[in-house]
């Protein structure tokens, strides 16, 4: 099977397709159809989800298998959220559900019926930063910025989780609340890895945020 | 991942049934262990149950002690002001475990139910009786630093990852499960998860389709509520050893200790011993241990955290 043979899809047509992450022989559509390879197996299973994200509704109908990260950049275009490890280890996938931070990672994207995600773009826009974005900028709480739109997303929610009283490894006395110190909120960070080593810009300014002295 | 078709269960036994009817069939809860399995092809099921709308995430207080649901969030149980002041061992050893971001999604079975962090159950190319029964054990002539010491087999020497087992451990939790015919049991926690013996891919108690609905436990016995975990780095990494202690005041009480063996590991001649200080506690605890060069550290490390609790305790 050579490409001259291929009816209707361009080279540029493939390479798109594979670049937006499906897998070939699991497509079921463009590529398999198009070459005509006696692929057997079924088209892989399917489900409707509707969410929220960023305040805006969306109905989506998803391979099964597709991530809530997935969802967010490769079919809602919502590209700030990356994927570092998609395994759960390094937090630049972080986004806020439902007001809790999560590695999108994770999780199924049909696993979130009503819910409400908010992204790194639900947050602030460039000229309306949210005090947060705004103190990374000040600070220079990052040197690549791929790790960035997680540690926002997660240094946001570690305020809100202190000022819930929600405690942490470090917090002395767990049966009261947790102090704002800049020791819990490196404690609480540790889920966000910055290849660039960017962490005590970015504790100065959670700190700045939070209202404490780095 | 494999394709897999998915439904949200409407209760508990039909949850369960479904997953006895369907081979190739799983719960999901958080997903972060099972999805993580399921990218790198060790886990496939064909059709996974999501658990999440059953309404078994609430703690609530029964017989004197706490019933935990099933689907109650790790931060949301660590958080619980009844666990901080009765039950703070497991408060702690929650907060030790994983990072924020996966405790917002860990549920309370699904952290019971993780499976192990052996290097080579990970490693598709390698053998793994574990991953795949019958084929060997990588880890037996391997690198075995983070493995297990004690109550091993030849067929698999892996540890238990989770932090807050060794907490429920000591705190004589029981597991409540229904199963596919609508059938009640409480399994104590020391008999929920099995040791590796000949079938290492047989990690619990539980039966084809049973469906865990929640973790009671016993009313509060005081004490001074101790977890110290010992990692390579200083957070959001699993425990090499890990001691869950519950200290009276007269020096009597309760010690277990993960990182060490297939389950979290207790022996009742240990918890009498306690009185006798670390050395003897700990020599009761690890009698009979088959070290390997690489993990031979952690026989004297887990006397000296032993050592370290209790004079936590006493401070
Ligand atoms: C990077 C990383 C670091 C981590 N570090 C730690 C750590 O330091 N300490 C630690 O303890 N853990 C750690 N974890 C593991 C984490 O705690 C587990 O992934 C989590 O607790 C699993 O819970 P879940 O609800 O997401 O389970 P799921 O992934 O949803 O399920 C796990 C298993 O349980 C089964 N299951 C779920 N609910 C039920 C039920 N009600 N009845 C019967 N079966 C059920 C599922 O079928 C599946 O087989 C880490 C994980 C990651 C990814
Ligand atoms: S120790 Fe157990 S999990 Fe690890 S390779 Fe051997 S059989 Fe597999
Ligand atoms: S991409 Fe999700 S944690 Fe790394
Ligand atoms: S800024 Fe480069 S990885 Fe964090």
């Amino acid at each position: 099977m050579n490409h001259s043979s291929l009816p209707h899809a361009s080279r540029r047509d493939v390479l798109k397709t594979s670049a937006a992450g499906a897998a070939i022989a699991s497509s079921g559509g463009a590529i398999g159809a198009a070459t005509a390879a006696p692929l057997a197996e079924a088209a892989p299973p399917r489900a409707k989800v509707s969410f929220k994200v960023n305040g805006k509704g969306q109905n989506l109908e998803l391979d099964t298998r597709t991530t809530l990260l997935d969802a967010l950049r490769e079919h809602l275009h919502l590209t700030g959220s990356k994927k570092g490890c998609d395994h759960g280890q390094c937090g630049a996938c972080t986004v806020i559900v439902n007001g809790r931070r999560i590695n999108s990672c994770l999780s199924l994207a049909v696993m979130h019926e009503g819910d409400e995600v908010t992204t790194i773009e639900g947050l602030g826009s460039p000229d309306n930063l949210h005090p947060m974005q705004a103190a990374f900028v000040k600070h220079d709480g990052y040197q690549c910025g791929y790790c960035t739109p997680g540690q926002i997303c997660s240094a946001v929610s570690v305020l809100e989780e202190i000022h819930a009283g929600v405690p942490s490894h470090v917090t002395q006395d767990i049966a009261a609340g947790p102090p704002i110190t800049v020791e819990e909120m490196r404690e609480r960070m540790s889920g966000n890895i910055c290849r660039c080593g960017a962490y005590s810009n970015i504790a100065e300014a959670m700190a700045e945020v939070a209202g404490i002295k780095a | 991942m494999k394709p897999f078709t998915y439904e949200r269960a409407k209760s508990p036994q039909e949850a369960a049934a479904k997953a006895a009817a369907k081979p190739g069939a799983k719960f999901i809860a958080g997903g972060t262990n099972l999805l993580d399995l399921m990218k790198l092809q060790i886990e496939t099921p064909t059709h996974l149950i999501d658990v999440n709308d059953l309404g078994l995430d609430k703690i609530e207080e029964a017989d004197g002690g706490l019933r935990i649901g099933a689907l109650v969030l790790n931060t949301d149980l660590a958080a619980d002001q009844r666990v901080r002041k009765d039950y703070g061992v497991l408060s702690r050893a929650l907060l030790a475990g994983a990072s924020g971001q996966l405790r917002n999604k860990a549920t309370t079975a699904g952290n019971l139910l993780q499976r192990t962090r052996c290097p080579y159950f990970y490693d598709t190319n390698l053998p793994c009786n574990k991953r795949k029964p019958g084929s060997g054990c990588g880890a037996l002539g391997g690198y075995s630093r983070q493995l297990a010491v004690i109550g091993t087999s030849d067929a698999c020497i892996a540890t238990h990852p989770s932090d807050m087992a060794v907490a429920m451990r000591v705190l004589d939790a029981q597991v409540e499960t229904i199963d596919p015919k609508g059938a009640k049991r409480s399994i104590p926690i020391a008999d929920f998860h099995r040791l590796p013996g000949d079938t290492p891919q047989v990690e619990t108690a539980l039966a084809p389709g049973e469906f865990i609905t929640a973790v009671t436990l016993p009313a509060p016995v005081g004490g001074r509520h101790i977890y110290r975990k010992v990692r390579d780095r200083a957070s959001y990494a699993f425990a090499l050893i890990s001691v869950a202690a519950v200290v009276q005041e007269d020096g009597s009480g309760a010690i277990a200790v993960g990182g060490v063996a297939h389950k979290p590991w207790r022996v009742a001649a240990a918890d009498a011993a306690l009185v006798n200080g670390a050395k003897a506690a700990s020599g009761q605890l690890l009698a009979g241990a088959k070290t390997r060069p690489d993990n031979a550290f952690k026989v004297p490390l887990v006397e000296r955290t032993i050592a370290a609790a209790l004079a936590e305790a006493k401070a």
